[in-house]
């Protein structure tokens, strides 16, 4: 029983830490990580813009937490360890500005494009042909970021758009399209990048209508504003720009 | 009662405040002065009523092919068996993102059965099909597993003694060994109907989201976190009190 | 509807012949693990015969190439535990294997309330299995065997969960319920063979070592199983001047005439055996054990009936030699 008694102790003591479990405070000579939450889309560029910024700062690790937007504004906001967020649209930063946690600046900017599997086999040509009939469309819910672009591209071009699915992330948009259960899809411009041979992605002019800016910032009191606002300048800065261009990011 | 050690009681209370307390935190976010509105709201009720249709249609389903699987598993005796068993029990470890994957190229367009479908003309994708589809193939684990235990538990004594008497396979099947098994019959397909309802991972995998067709209530949580998230927490709740009151109603009527 | 079971089942080491006559008991028994179950199992259908035939009013039930399933044999059992359907009213158990045979409803019912009232049942007919005694329950489920109408009746000792009083009083309804029918008890009760079967078969190690009319196989055994189930003492010797001669040189005195060194069988009842003042079978207890107001002495070979007055007497105990005598005209002689 005594024997069963210690690791009992120790199992209610974790439970009872683990709310209140933070990152500990970095003491001199410690390694150091950066916690930097990014939307998504941003995975390969953030980590090539990650390992050179690792290059440059002896002992420091720079650690992502990636997801959608919300998710990661909502985690900040609940008092995540975040020393740096970068969102895939403003909304998602302007609670936490409002919050008096985040001071951020546009740092780059993607558009959409429609997603079609390989060999187009339902023929789209434009943003009008996806109003076809017996289509397989799917789009972002209206309540995800680039369902948001969606449906200022729809209103705008004066269309309307009845997609069978509307997916909660962009992801999930290309994953139909490239798995052929979907004719055709609205993703950015970045996912098709990231698709290769699975999706074919077709232009159209409209795409400029919707634009999607990307805001940053290092978080206000985090444990390591410091080497955060050095991450954000590395981002904003000629070769962080470069890295995320050869992604398909635009400059804003 | 009294023969149980004293220590028990310390993990068990523990274990009980570590369901608990997370849900009493997140009713304490519901806002009560605007519940209403937020689950009266077109896009709530679409997706409690499609949660509640395909759940139900789901556990139906569970039912007639689980009752079969179920007593061939407890009952038949064959090469193979055990590794049968274990393969119709493997949604139970499964994540469902895996499920809503498998499925997908079971019965997506260009699946394995899919795409002899299209040629039918009966497109399962992104159909209210697809989501029975998928809360089927994760909810059917619980009812066999739950009726198999029963039925071997029972024994063959009653059936073999039917047979005894005249009765038919049929006959044994249908009015002796499922009434001895109703209890576990009804409380496994409560579990399947709940398991239904909280089923997430394969059915946006599988079946996409679309209100009214697809997005069921899960599905309507997980979105409303992204844009409003008091209206998740509240819905959180009203599918936490759809599940508590489907499980009370089903405790009673099994132990009535 | 006579039944004739030849039939082999090697992985049990089962070998059997046996037959029961039309309107016949036949009361099986035999040391645990002989056999019995794997005969009713083969007539009922619970088990195939690894080669051999069983046929019920000549229709084959199991042969090489032919199988019957148990619910088209009309062979019902009737085991120990009565196994009445628990979500089932006493009624609705009765009426049951008449619903099963396609009985209609209403005809169904008029029966089982007959059945019900044969045996004193009707006052229980609305009660669930849970709220019977046990006595209760077992005649139920009697009521509910023979409603079935089975062509053969298995009784696998029937009686052996019931406290005595109940069990006499079901052996009464039993046995007017079975003198036409077909039938095959298995018991470890002598009184069931008695009052039951007309005939018995003793079986040992899976082979029937002896097989006929119950009365006369209990008054002359010729197994040691069998005469200790009728309660008889058993002894082999030759016949030599008046008495058995036994391999060890004991003499038992018993009527003839027989020809000289004849074989023979010597049965007795313990309650027959004396102390012997002096001569007598000197023989070494065993085993004391209370036998009604007497006790039972076992010694190597034989038992005695003796008054506790007598086993102070003597001070008897287990390893206490003993002179025992046996009154000439208690031992039956048959030949071997």
């Amino acid at each position: 029983m005594r024997a069963l008694a210690r690791p009992l102790a120790a199992t209610a003591g974790l439970l009872l830490l683990a709310a209140g479990c933070g990152s500990g405070a970095d003491s001199g000579t410690e390694p150091v990580t950066l916690q930097v939450y990014a939307a998504a889309s941003l995975q390969e560029p953030f980590a090539e813009i990650g390992e050179e910024f690792e290059a440059a700062h002896e002992g420091v690790e720079v650690a992502f937490n990636l997801a959608g937007s919300s998710t990661l504004g909502q985690q900040i906001r609940q008092g995540a360890p975040a020393d740096v967020f970068a969102s895939a649209n403003p909304q998602n930063m302007d609670t936490l500005v409002g919050a008096d946690l985040a001071a951020p600046v546009d740092f780059t900017s993607n558009t959409l494009m429609i997603a079609v599997p390989p060999g187009n086999p339902a023929g789209i040509t434009d943003l009008a042909s996806l109003t076809r009939d017996g289509l397989n469309l799917v789009l972002c819910a209206p309540e995800v970021p680039c369902g948001a672009a969606a449906k200022t591209l729809e209103e705008s071009a004066g269309l309307t758009l009845a997609p069978v699915s509307e997916e909660q992330s962009v992801t999930d948009v290309l994953n139909k399209v490239t798995s052929g259960q979907a004719d055709a899809g609205l993703v950015y411009v970045t996912d098709i990048a990231r698709a290769g041979d699975a999706a074919e992605g077709i232009e159209f002019p409209e795409a400029q209508d919707a634009v999607n800016t990307y805001p940053i910032t290092p978080i206000r009191g985090a444990d390591h504003a410091g080497l955060g606002q050095e991450f954000v300048d590395l981002v904003l800065s000629e070769p962080g720009q470069q890295t995320l261009a050869d992604h398909g990011f635009v400059r804003p | 009662m009294s023969t149980l050690p004293r220590w028990v009681l310390l993990p068990a209370l523990l274990g009980a405040l570590f369901v608990l307390l997370p849900l009493t935190a997140m009713a304490s976010r519901v806002r009560w002065a605007n519940v209403g509105a937020l689950l009266t709201s077109e896009a709530s009720l679409s997706a409690l009523r499609l949660s509640v249709q395909t759940s139900a249609t789901s556990a139906l389903a569970c039912v007639l092919v689980g009752v079969p699987m179920s007593v061939l598993l407890a009952r038949a005796e064959f090469r193979g068996l055990s590794l049968l068993r274990s393969l119709v029990l493997l949604p139970l470890v499964l994540p469902p993102v895996v499920g809503g994957i498998a499925l997908l190229y079971t019965f997506g367009r260009q699946g394995l059965l899919g795409r002899h479908l299209e040629v039918l003309g009966l497109e399962i994708a992104f159909s209210t099909t697809a989501v029975v589809l998928a809360q089927t193939f994760v909810a059917l684990p619980f009812l066999v597993i739950s009726l198999e235990g029963a039925l071997r538990t029972a024994g063959t004594r009653y059936e073999v003694t039917a047979a005894s008497l005249g009765a038919g396979p049929s006959r044994v099947l249908l009015g002796v060994t499922l009434p001895l098994v109703l209890p576990s019959l009804l409380s496994g397909t409560v579990l399947a109907f709940a398991r239904a309802l909280g089923e997430f991972g394969a059915t946006i995998t599988f079946a996409g989201s679309l209100q009214g067709t697809t997005r069921t209530l899960p599905l309507e949580i997980y979105l409303q976190r992204e844009s409003d998230p008091e209206a998740a927490v509240a819905l959180s709740f009203l599918l936490m009190i759809v599940a508590v009151v489907v499980i009370a109603v089903a405790r009673r009527r099994v132990s009535a | 509807m006579s039944l004739q079971l030849r039939a082999r089942v090697p992985e049990r080491g089962v070998e059997l012949d046996l037959a029961v006559a039309d309107g016949q008991t036949l009361a099986l028994i035999g040391p645990n693990g002989a056999g019995k179950s794997t005969v009713l199992s083969l007539v009922s259908g619970a088990l195939r015969p690894g080669t051999g035939r069983v046929e019920l009013d000549g229709q084959l039930l199991a042969g090489e190439h032919s199988w019957t399933p148990p619910h088209q044999r009309r062979v019902t059992t009737l085991s120990q535990d009565p196994v009445l359907f628990p979500h089932l009213t006493a009624r609705r158990n009765v009426m049951y294997p008449l619903r099963s045979q396609g009985v209609p409803r209403a005809r169904s019912r008029d029966e089982a309330e007959q059945w019900l009232a044969e045996l004193g049942l009707m006052e229980l007919a609305e009660r669930r299995p849970a709220q019977l005694s046990g006595g209760q329950a077992q005649r139920v489920a009697i009521a509910r065997a023979l409603a079935a109408d089975p062509r053969l009746l298995l009784l696998d000792e029937p009686m052996a969960a019931l406290d005595i009083d109940v069990a006499s009083a079901l052996r009464a309804q039993l046995r007017r319920f079975l003198t036409d029918r077909t039938a095959i008890i298995v018991t470890h009760d002598v009184l069931d063979a008695l009052t039951l079967a007309d005939c018995l078969a003793v079986l040992e190690d899976g082979r029937i070592i002896e097989q006929g009319p119950t009365q006369e196989l209990l008054s002359t055994p010729r197994s040691a199983f069998t005469a200790r189930f009728a309660g008889l003492n058993l002894l082999t010797g030759r016949w030599q001047d008046g008495a058995v001669v036994l391999a060890d040189g004991t003499r038992l005195p018993a009527t003839g005439p027989h020809p000289p060194g004849r074989r023979l069988h010597a049965a007795f009842r313990p309650s027959a055996v004396r102390l012997a003042p002096v001569g007598g079978i000197r023989r070494t207890v065993t085993g004391l054990l209370p036998h009604g107001d007497l006790v039972r002495v076992r010694t190597e070979d034989l038992a005695a009936d003796l008054s506790p007055q007598e086993i102070a007497e003597h001070r008897l105990e287990p390893g206490s030699p003993v002179l025992l005598a046996v009154p000439r005209g208690s031992v039956t002689t048959y030949e071997a």
